[in-house]
């Protein structure tokens, strides 16, 4: 396959940005979508030229470094998948394919199309954990669970944080983020002494961070690479008011 | 020099027990004096970073990712093994240590492998009162499943992602000791060197990724938490920037390393595709439980299959070779590692290999799917097939997978006494980092035991001990060596940015990687290895000459980053073939065509080398000095492993 490639340049985070073309030829539809930026990347290197710099590392859709928006969507054209897992078996020949980074105040760009995102894990600091110490917890079968409230609960963990959500969003929310761990927390027994505090804190560090609002339009969960549901935001609401409602907590 | 691995006295079974109580202790006012760099956030790296800051250490943790949970450890699918014997199926600690001694083929050191055993049941519970969503049955309970090299059911697991649910626990409890300011977290930052002030580890220099700024950090203590080198051979399951530069420094500062020709060849991963190829992608050693291992049972009909002209399904059951099931009735398909990988190869090498370049075995779910349907395997390995299906286009449901050994993790590493501490006082290294748990081959489910393990209940005892006994004052950032080992690094990245050749640092990495498969890879013998040190030093002469890399050190250069860690692999690398060509012995992961039995298995000389291997820097194009440490044996016998 021969392809153009529309990719936004940018030298760092202060300086300006813009399209440029570039062309690839004999990309073969079994490499995967990064493979296929590996050899622009050894061309450019060959020619002299500096290499799109691009977050990527475990490619196999897990670690969630990736982060392309491909022709408009998250992790282009196919459904729950990451970049890495996409496949240029998707695309033809002769395509003209633009990729560009996550779109999103809170993200800002490091270098071409890898960003910072560092505002998720200040959310997670904010409150998605469990406060407890190494050491003097009980036996892992004393408290039992429900399998459907776990299953529950490891659907909503399995969040990779890549960020597809917010740049899915015309608001650059990322409820769809900040709801996974909430409700996975929520719904298990270890995070009910935190419960309150952890969705008032976790939301308050969301806004302090400048992602939008979300006007439930769902696009989040729709290029979601992993699923994570919109049932989630429901929970998260719900926490949310309910902690609002009733809590002491100033945040 | 000796080495001394400081194995406490005692019977086994009190070892551990004893030692704790032995080791000093830092007066808890204290404790806020001391720092410690802990770099890596995987498993091991997290574990021990939010550990010792509870324990109010100030921690400094550093990671090359743009976030801690990125690590590699993330990647980790099948599930993390303890000795908690819910299943009543006779599992004991005692078991599980006897289990992973054997499968490591007896080259590893007892005591470590005791004390494993012991804390894998605290992990456990650890996980779970953090939130870590274990698989349960309806009774509320947690659920286990069995797991290769083991007859008890002892695997916990997360559906296919054990290591993310297990590594994003580690990671949650990092974050709340960022929250609380004991933990200083340094993302985006590279560990280049080790700084050593007066024989004692004291810092690291490390270059921020984004930014390009060369920083030194100095504390009391440095761990180094920063994964396997698997990615000497260019394509191997682990992630791409998994290196080892951080290990290979320390190294060259006077850690010795320890067994570096031990690494694991995993029997199921998907096969290579094209040249162009990145990485290798693992299914999951659990899939054996339910898959069945088979070639055609004749090389006509697998060169039928590798011309398209017949499909998998095609193939009568009488044409099929269920070859571990043949081999090894006992184990069948649960073979460790290390054998399974060996009888695929000798498939393909019989000509029997399937795929378009006969470099694959089937792994096939048709039984376990008449069996239990459809949707109850989807519930067991939805996501990996669901990975499978994205990389082949092909639909594990209704033809089996093709599979082929790959490179997955590597045994070897920094040699470290009982305390986990390195040749270099006051340098600890954990995890998959260290050589310690595995000897010769790791059994499945046991690499995320081993890192959490180190991390949350080792480590933040014996630091203490080492700690104790220097005094609590700061340690002086403006000591020569600090600005030493922040010039040599400069120096180098200079020195790689002048080169301007002709061949990008991929291409000198595919090199090597294509050397040390051939070579140092699933089987070895002294004439291929000999010619793989001549060609891999020649490799990297051309290297220094001949790198091409653009753009400056002052910036996000990615290509830059590769050539540091390749210009390290090619060090390592010949290191790895002078201790496979050592050892005149086969034995787990290590396999040298020159010793084995008559039936093809490996064959140990427990005579001359029941050793460590630690190999000592002694500068640069000098011969390694070799150092043994002498394993003894006081609870299992060693006998020839058989799975039969």
């Amino acid at each position: 396959m021969n392809l153009t490639l529309n990719v936004w340049r940018q030298p760092n985070r202060h300086t300006e940005g813009k399209m440029v073309e570039y062309k690839v030829k004999d990309i073969s539809p079994e490499m995967s979508f990064l493979e296929m930026l590996d050899v622009l990347n050894e061309d450019l290197l060959h020619a002299g030229k500096d290499p799109v710099a691009f977050d990527h590392d475990c490619r196999e859709g897990i670690c969630g470094s990736c982060d392309l928006f491909i022709n408009g969507r998250s992790h282009g054209p196919e459904k729950g998948t990451t970049t890495c897992q996409l496949h240029m078996r998707k695309f033809s020949d002769g395509d003209t394919i633009t990729i560009e980074p996550w779109r999103a105040n809170a993200f800002p760009v490091n270098k071409d199309l890898s960003v910072d995102r560092s505002a998720f894990d200040r959310i997670i600091q904010a409150g998605g954990y469990v406060s407890v110490n190494t050491g003097g917890v009980p036996d892992g079968n004393e408290i039992a669970i429900p399998k459907e409230i776990a299953d529950r609960a490891f659907e909503a963990a399995t969040c990779i944080a890549c960020g597809a959500c917010v740049a899915a969003c015309k608001n650059a929310s990322a409820m769809l983020f900040v709801s996974a761990k909430v409700s996975q927390l929520a719904l298990l027994p270890q995070g009910q002494p935190e419960r309150k505090t952890r969705v008032e804190n976790m939301v308050a560090q969301m806004d302090k961070e400048g992602f939008g609002a979300c006007s439930n339009i769902g696009s989040c969960a729709a290029e979601c690479p992993v699923g994570i549901s919109l049932e989630n935001i429901a929970i998260l609401n719900r926490e949310f008011i309910a902690a609002k409602a009733t809590s002491n907590n100033l945040a | 020099m000796l080495l001394d691995s400081k194995i406490p006295e005692g019977p086994l079974a009190e070892k551990w027990e004893k030692h704790k109580f032995n080791v000093k202790l830092v007066n808890p006012a204290n404790k806020r004096k001391y720092d410690v760099i802990v770099v890596g956030t995987g498993l091991a790296g997290a574990s021990a970073a939010a550990s010792l800051a509870e324990l109010g250490y100030n921690v400094k943790a550093f990671t090359y990712h743009d976030s801690p949970r990125r690590a590699h450890s993330i990647a980790a699918q099948g599930g993390i093994n303890a000795a908690k014997n819910y299943q009543n199926d006779g599992d004991s600690v005692f078991r599980l240590f006897y289990d992973t001694i054997k499968g490591g083929d007896y080259r590893a050191r007892e005591a470590n492998v005791y004390r494993l055993a012991q804390v894998s049941v605290n992990i456990i519970d650890q996980c779970v009162a953090q939130g870590v969503p274990f698989a349960r049955e309806y009774g509320g309970l947690l659920a286990n499943r069995s797991f290769g090299g083991a007859q008890v059911s002892r695997t916990f697991y997360a559906r296919g992602q054990t290591g993310q649910q297990l590594l994003l626990g580690a990671y949650s409890a990092l974050s709340r000791q960022v929250a609380y300011g004991k933990v200083k977290l340094y993302t985006r930052s590279e560990m280049l060197d080790l700084v050593v002030v007066d024989g004692k580890a004291r810092g690291i220099v490390t270059r921020h990724l984004i930014t390009g700024e060369v920083e030194t950090h100095a504390a009391h203590a440095v761990v180094l938490a920063t994964g396997g080198y698997g990615n000497v051979f260019y394509l191997s399951t682990n992630a791409k920037y998994c290196n080892a530069t951080a290990a290979w420094r320390a190294h060259k500062k006077g850690a010795f390393f320890a067994n570096p020709s031990f690494t694991q060849i995993h029997p199921t991963c998907i096969p290579v595709s094209g040249d162009y190829q990145s990485k290798l992608t693992l299914m999951s050693e659990s899939l054996r439980n339910d898959g069945r291992v088979w070639v055609p049972a004749t090389v006509e009909l697998a060169e039928r299959l590798r011309k398209g002209e017949i499909k998998a399904t095609d193939i009568r059951e009488e044409d099929r070779d269920y070859f571990l099931e043949r081999k090894y009735p006992a184990f069948g398909n649960l073979v460790p590692r290390d054998v399974a990988s060996r009888n695929a190869k000798q498939m393909c090498d019989e000509g029997r290999g399937v795929g378009s370049s006969g470099l694959a075995v089937y792994l096939d779910f048709a039984d376990v799917i008449k069996r239990t349907g459809a949707e109850a395997v989807s519930q067991k390995y939805g996501n990996l097939f669901a990975m499978y299906e994205k990389i082949t286009d092909e639909n594990p449901y209704e033809l089996p997978m093709r599979i082929y050994p790959a490179v997955h993790y590597t045994m070897g590493g920094l040699w470290v006494d009982y305390n986990l501490q390195t040749t270099i006082p006051g340098l600890y290294a954990t995890g998959e980092c260290n050589f310690s748990d595995h000897g010769a081959n790791r059994l499945g489910a046991s690499a995320l035991m081993q890192g959490l393990a180190d991390g949350y209940f080792v480590i933040p005892y014996t630091i203490g001990d080492y700690l104790a006994q220097i005094p609590p004052k700061p340690v002086d950032a403006n000591h020569p060596a600090f600005a030493e080992a922040k010039a040599f690094v400069q120096a180098r990245t200079e020195r790689l940015l002048s080169i301007n050749g002709t061949r990008t640092p991929g291409q000198f990495h595919r090199a090597l990687g294509h050397i040390m498969w051939e070579y140092c890879g699933m089987a070895r013998n002294a004439e291929g290895l000999t010619h793989a040190k001549a060609e891999v030093r020649k490799l990297r002469n051309e290297f220094w000459q001949d790198v091409k890399i653009v753009g400056s050190g002052e910036e996000m250069n990615q290509a830059l980053e590769s050539a540091g860690r390749v210009a390290d692999f090619l060090e390592l690398g010949e290191l790895m073939i002078d201790d496979a060509l050592h050892r005149n012995e086969s034995c787990g992961g290590h396999f040298r065509e020159e010793y084995q039995t008559p039936d093809g298995e490996a064959l140990r000389d427990d005579e001359n080398f029941a050793y460590v291997a630690a190999w000592e820097y002694l500068g640069d194009n000098q011969p390694e000095r070799l150092n043994k440490e002498e394993l003894i044996f006081e609870n299992v016998k060693l006998t020839q492993r058989s799975y039969k």
